[in-house]
């Protein structure tokens, strides 16, 4: 299970409308406490795979390092990267899956039509074979979100999707 | 010499949270391989079932990708860091009519012949990029494969050699210089094509292909071409690439004729269809037995060229159930139809074989060299030659090669060919002590079996021939 801020989740959406009918991608910081991931903020990486961009994306290694600087800057994790499949279910794809990391979560958005569909998180199992699914839970925005759960208590869930 | 070493936050659940480790080696390589090491569970998600590094793993000394540098083998020192750098990518499904590669316009003027081919165009050239060959053997046929489908685009270049190069390669192996006396083939070949299109990536596998190793290198290609030199080796190809499902461009050369086709079991036959069992061992002499025209390796190598540019383009009429028959000497091109073997034992209707075999059992190569006890009588060796005829033994020398062989260098023997023996025996004394040579022992071999079984009880084979003789005795003698 991961909780995802509100604002993120709709700068995850907005992002995958905005580039459709290409694919989007982007980083996605926040904690993992215990094993409970909360991804508090999400920003936008270009995509900069040259062709085939409807169906593919690719971070540059240069942006992927930045994404570890601003990670550790900001004394968060780097846990993952979204992407979006415009008119295609939110689903992981083999090549999802051969390029894919450990311990990452990613998070899928289907925009359909340019309209944002449905959105779901997966991470790769041990053994690389494929994608388990992760549920996601809505979190209210956190107040001070380079700090969450300060107070040991852990947001409460609004929606489960 | 320790170096740090940045791991990404995917891996630190490998190594213990931590997001540098300090690592010993003197190259990126070894530096690398002690990671893998002292993190054991790291090692599958930074290498590839092969053993080379996962396609999306950059690795970057400082800011430089190694993929610019020398690779595995760039030099780390002290204040290094090597970066551990994974590509995000992925995206949504869908067959694709195009791959994921782009042409930047040095390579768009580069091919800009094939460009402006409708049959090829941007999709085809595109096709070449994202295609992955593999050359089993970089000799003659390897030769020209090697830099016409480098020239061509081939985007990954595979090849499979184990030999260093010699001189009497020079007559024919073209991607070999003189310089290259001596390396390896291998290190040779990557530099002649890197030479000729730099956009090319070659992967070396410097390893005498196997029943082991067979389906581990060749799975990751998507068409072999068979540039191999004898029998063991064609027919675990061929049966690797049945099992594969993948598409073998069969070559092979002997003199003055060569042969070209293209076996594909899953559309036509294979090459067991066409010949379901290798010769007995000696029949059909080797290129340095028999001897090869320097040029029509480049003539069938470049046909194999040929057939695997149309195989990754997808145009044309390929040579998938027809064998072509080069005879350079009447030149003539020969065309055969060929059917798959409905009983073939292999890409058949109930095949038997469902994994690689012993090949050079199969090809009836004994499992090691002939053992010593049982030949010691059999065979002489140079030095021991040298020494009898230094002490004035009284040996009668027999030269088994051919009169045009013989005038190329001689040990002062009496000349029977081969061919001629069975014909000619009475000009030899049954009760002698004869020591019969030809040029690396292997015909001569034959010979002296044939003359035991004809009743000459003191024969004995001169094991190296002449050329072990040049090489050790008398190296004013030229060798060839």
């Amino acid at each position: 299970m991961i909780r995802i801020g509100e604002d993120a989740l709709q700068q995850i959406r907005d992002h995958g409308v905005r580039t459709y009918p290409e694919e989007c991608c982007g980083v996605m910081l926040g904690r993992e406490v215990d094993g409970n991931r909360t991804i508090d903020a999400v920003y936008p990486v270009d995509n900069v795979q040259e062709v085939n961009r409807k169906r593919r994306f690719l971070v540059s290694p240069a942006q992927y390092l930045e994404a570890e600087r601003t990670a550790a800057e900001r004394g968060m994790d780097l846990l993952g990267f979204y992407h979006s499949h415009p008119d295609h279910p939110a689903a992981p794809s083999q090549y999802d899956t051969e390029h894919a990391l450990p311990w990452f979560t990613y998070v899928i958005v289907s925009v359909r039509e340019g309209k944002a569909d449905d959105l779901t998180a997966w991470a790769l199992r041990e053994n690389r074979d494929r994608f388990e699914q992760a549920s996601v839970v809505v979190s209210a925005p956190a107040a001070h979100a380079t700090q969450p759960h300060a107070t040991g208590i852990p947001a409460k869930p609004r929606k489960e999707l | 010499m320790a170096v740090t070493v940045f791991i990404p936050s995917p891996l630190r659940s490998y190594t213990g949270k931590q997001a540098s480790v300090m690592l010993e080696g003197e190259t990126v390589e070894e530096v690398l391989g002690n990671l893998a090491s002292r993190f054991a569970q790291l090692r599958p998600h930074l290498y590839a079932e092969n053993g080379g590094l996962r396609s999306y793993v950059n690795i970057y000394l400082n800011d430089k990708d190694i993929r610019y540098l020398k690779q595995g083998k760039t030099p780390v020192g002290a204040s290094d860091t090597l970066s551990i750098v994974p590509a995000i990518a992925g995206g949504a499904p869908g067959i694709e009519a195009v791959p994921d590669v782009a042409l930047r316009n040095e390579e768009i003027l580069r091919y800009s012949r094939h460009l402006i081919m409708p049959e090829v165009g941007m999709k085809g050239q595109m096709r070449l990029k994202a295609s992955r060959v593999l050359i089993v053997g970089a000799g003659g046929l390897g030769s020209p494969l090697g830099l016409y489908l480098a020239a061509a685009g081939v985007g990954t270049i595979g090849i499979v050699d184990f030999d260093v190069v010699e001189v009497t390669n020079l007559q024919r192996q073209i991607v070999h210089t003189t310089a290259d006396i001596g390396r390896s083939k291998l290190a040779s070949a990557e530099e002649s094509i890197r030479g000729v299109n730099p956009h090319v990536v070659v992967e070396p596998h410097e390893v005498r292909l196997t029943s082991e190793n067979a389906l581990r290198i060749l799975e990751r290609y998507d068409v072999i071409v068979d540039g191999t030199d004898n029998f063991a080796t064609r027919y675990l190809v061929n049966d690797a690439c049945v099992l594969l499902g993948k598409p073998n461009v069969y070559g092979s050369i002997f003199r003055f004729d060569g042969q070209v086709s293209v076996f594909d079991a899953r559309s036509g036959p294979c090459y067991r269809c066409l010949y379901p069992a290798p010769p007995p061992p000696g029949l059909v002499p080797s290129c340095a037995e028999g001897g090869v025209l320097g040029v029509l390796p480049g003539i069938i190598g470049s046909l194999q060229a040929l057939e695997t540019i149309k195989l990754i383009i997808g145009q044309g009429d390929t040579l998938v159930g027809r064998l072509v028959l080069f005879d350079a000497l009447r030149f003539s091109f020969r065309e055969l139809t060929l059917r798959k073997d409905p009983a073939c034992p292999i890409c058949g209707e109930s095949p038997t074989i469902h994994a690689l075999i012993d090949y050079d059992e199969f090809c009836g190569i004994p499992a090691s060299p002939a053992g010593q006890g049982g030949t010691a009588q059999r065979d002489i060796t140079v030095e021991q030659l040298k020494a009898q005829r230094d002490r004035g033994e009284n040996l009668f020398l027999l030269d088994v090669r051919e009169p045009h062989e013989y005038d190329i260098v001689h040990l002062d023997a009496h000349l029977i060919p081969l061919g001629d023996l069975p014909a000619r025996m009475s000009e030899l004394d049954t009760t002698q002590d004869i020591v019969v040579y030809c040029r690396t022992g292997v015909r001569s071999a034959q010979a002296a079996e044939f003359l035991r079984k004809s009743g000459f009880a003191r024969v004995r084979n001169l094991t190296g021939g002449i050329d072990a003789w040049a090489q050790r005795i008398d190296p004013s003698l030229p060798r060839y």
